[in-house]
């Protein structure tokens, strides 16, 4: 097991004096054009920790072949949830007003022919849950999707994107929340073994709004996800929320990015995750800016890793930028443990077998989680999932 | 029935300068219905005698035994234990963030009984224990012991001796950090289970105070690891005038 944690000096290391133009050294300032971004070599800030061997290239050229993913969703009453192509689809690329800072995600706003459309209209509250779910089919297939949301102000919805089967798959999802508006968008990486997904989820949170974005990774190769979020206006609110289950081999990467360009803004992030079996590797890196406008906002972020076996690493890092000292507040944790030995015996001492304790505790420290994530309809899969990684190997090997 | 045995128990605590011996032969008998108090200075090992019986980790047995109606206790593991019948009230019960009072209960009931308690009747009787404790039903969801106060751990640790009525009940300082009326209530809730048919109690405490409440059938002086001296509840009025001073200097001497 290995920790780093590192700190705001990192991020001064990077402020060569070429740089001195991008207002926060760990995200490269962006650009549209894709020869901007030369092919990543591993050794960049934003790359050091990815395997970039096993992203079958999407990082750098790989083709963006036709896709092998099925896509489907369901359309609540008022809403469009379609594909579109041409004009239309040009018109959404960028709408979260932001810049590609990687090389993938250029190229997914520049290349990709059609885009995913969610369109809410202003004032409608959608009581369902819109659910997008992708089927991926081939993993040697790599491809590319860009998906655009749009939230209309006070409107008030909940999307749920699901991620199956196997795929290299690279991805940009823009959301904008309009003003007043009330929006929670899941990503679920329920992949199978062999699927590689670069994913880069950027929000603009509109004045007044309340923003929720949660990243479920279980499956997949490689999943690594930026989750992003910028204020359109003073009084915005952002949720970031996390939870992954690493397993032998795999590589989780979750990299957030709250940029507090507008006053009185909040951000809350809170991701948990565990890791199991040999070579289960997982990055947690939560960058937060405040710049100097951004006076009176309040951000916290968190990142708690539990390790159930050896031979597991959990990378985490929190960044903070301070530009202005007039907030109300700025804070970050990160803990990496095993299993607490005085929790467990408690437990025990109460008649419940080791096997049933760990269960328990694992359980718990995802359930605040899955409470806060707040869609009934998918908490039971996510508490079912937890259960189905616990049995394919701690669980086992208790057993023997 | 319920007797519990402790014979010529040592126990050693690993430390940076190599196991140290804590515990250095007690013995020490629970017959079937006996409330028996354990009072002792601070570091005497009366919590390290409670933690043994229970099996925590932290603590080596190097000889002797503990038997519950003939079994050997030591060869359990902690479950096992809990399962033959034991119960140990922590002095410090520990926070399980996320786990729910109530999913707990029931857990720790299915686990002792071998199968789910039947649901109509437990909800009734979570329900009947922690209002006897003066906790309010909506106590059952919050995340056990975590944010509790004091006392309301405590309390928790006593609804959860009537719940999973074992055969004996080790009460580590169980009064320590109440305020009187909670003493009355936790006290209560003992004296229920003592009422219960051939219940064991070894009740431990630094103090004489839980004893107003709590009457025990026997009290031993606890000091330097073991049994220094033992007689009836007078002894405890003893202890109350005089202190622990003159046992602390004869094992020192």
């Amino acid at each position: 097991m290995t920790v780093t944690t590192d700190s705001v000096r990192s991020a001064l290391e990077q402020a060569a004096p070429e740089q001195g133009a991008i207002e926060s050294h760990l995200n490269p300032v962006g650009s549209f054009d894709v020869a901007d971004h030369p092919v990543p070599t591993g050794r960049e800030e934003i790359w050091r920790f990815s395997p970039l061997k096993r992203l079958r290239d999407l990082h750098g050229d790989a083709p963006f072949n036709r896709s092998t993913t099925s896509c489907t969703w369901n359309t609540p009453e008022g809403v469009r949830v379609e594909g579109v192509s041409g004009e239309e689809a040009r018109g959404l690329r960028g709408i979260s007003g932001w810049a590609p800072n990687t090389r993938f995600a250029a190229r997914v706003l520049a290349e990709v022919p059609a885009s995913l459309l969610v369109d809410v209209p202003a004032d409608l509250e959608v009581a369902e849950p819109i659910v997008i779910s992708l089927e991926g089919e081939d993993a040697t297939n790599t491809e590319a999707g860009h998906v655009a949301m749009r939230f209309g102000a006070h409107s008030r919805a909940v999307v749920v994107i699901n991620h199956e089967g196997s795929a290299a798959m690279a991805a940009v999802v823009e959301i904008v929340v309009g003003d007043g508006a009330d929006v929670t968008v899941v990503s679920i990486q329920d992949w199978a073994d062999d699927a590689v997904h670069l994913a880069h989820h950027q929000a603009l949170v509109g004045r007044d709004a309340t923003y929720k974005h949660a990243a479920i990774s279980f499956g997949g190769d490689v999943v690594r996800m930026d989750a992003n979020v910028t204020y359109d206006g003073p009084g915005g609110s952002a949720e970031l929320l996390g939870l992954y289950f690493a397993d032998a081999g795999q590589h989780i990467e979750h990299r957030l990015f709250a940029d507090h360009n507008a006053p009185h803004t909040r951000s809350n992030v809170v991701y948990k995750g565990a890791l199991q079996g040999e070579g289960a590797h997982t990055v947690w890196i939560g960058n937060v800016l405040i710049r100097k406008v951004a006076e009176g906002i309040e951000t916290y972020e968190e990142n708690r890793n539990l390790v159930l076996t050896d031979g597991c690493r959990a990378d985490s890092v929190p960044n903070l930028e301070i530009e202005t000292g007039e907030i109300e507040g700025a804070g970050h944790a990160s803990t990496t443990a095993r299993f607490d030995d005085e929790q467990l015996f408690y437990l025990q001492s109460r008649g419940v077998s080791e096997q049933e304790a760990q269960r328990l505790v694992v359980h718990g420290f995802f359930n605040d989680l899955i409470r806060k994530v707040g869609v009934p309809s998918i908490a039971d899969r996510l508490l079912t999932t937890v259960e189905g990684e616990l049995a394919k190997n701690v669980l086992k090997e208790i057993a023997q | 029935m319920s007797k519990l045995v402790i014979t010529d128990l040592h126990v050693t605590v690993d430390t940076e300068d190599g196991p140290k011996e804590i515990l250095k032969g007690v013995t020490l008998t629970i017959k079937d219905g006996e409330t028996h108090a354990i009072m002792g200075p601070n570091g005497s090992g009366k919590s390290t005698l409670a933690y043994s019986i229970a099996g925590h980790p932290k603590y080596t047995i190097t000889g002797g035994s503990v038997t519950l109606d003939g079994q050997d206790v030591l060869s359990l593991s902690v479950d096992e234990r809990a399962r033959a019948g034991l119960f140990l009230a922590m002095q410090y019960p520990v926070e399980v963030p996320g786990v729910s009072v109530a999913n707990f209960l029931r857990t720790a009931k299915a686990a002792i009984d071998g199968e789910a308690p039947k649901l109509r009747t437990w909800v009734k009787d979570v329900n009947g224990a922690l209002e006897a404790l003066n906790l309010d039903s909506s106590f059952s969801q919050r995340s056990v012991n975590e944010g509790f106060s004091g006392g309301e751990k405590k309390r928790h640790e006593i609804a959860q001796l009537e719940l999973l009525d074992p055969k004996v009940a080790v009460l580590d300082e169980t009064d320590s950090g109440l305020d009187i009326d909670a003493l009355k209530i936790v006290s209560e809730g003992v004296n229920r289970f003592r009422a219960r048919e051939g219940k064991g109690v070894l009740l431990i405490t630094h103090y004489t105070r839980i004893l107003r409440y709590i009457e025990p059938d026997h009290v031993h002086v606890f000091v330097d690891g073991k049994v220094a001296e033992s007689g009836g509840k007078e002894l405890a009025d003893e202890l109350e005038a005089n202190g622990y001073d003159r046992y602390v200097k004869a094992a020192t001497a």
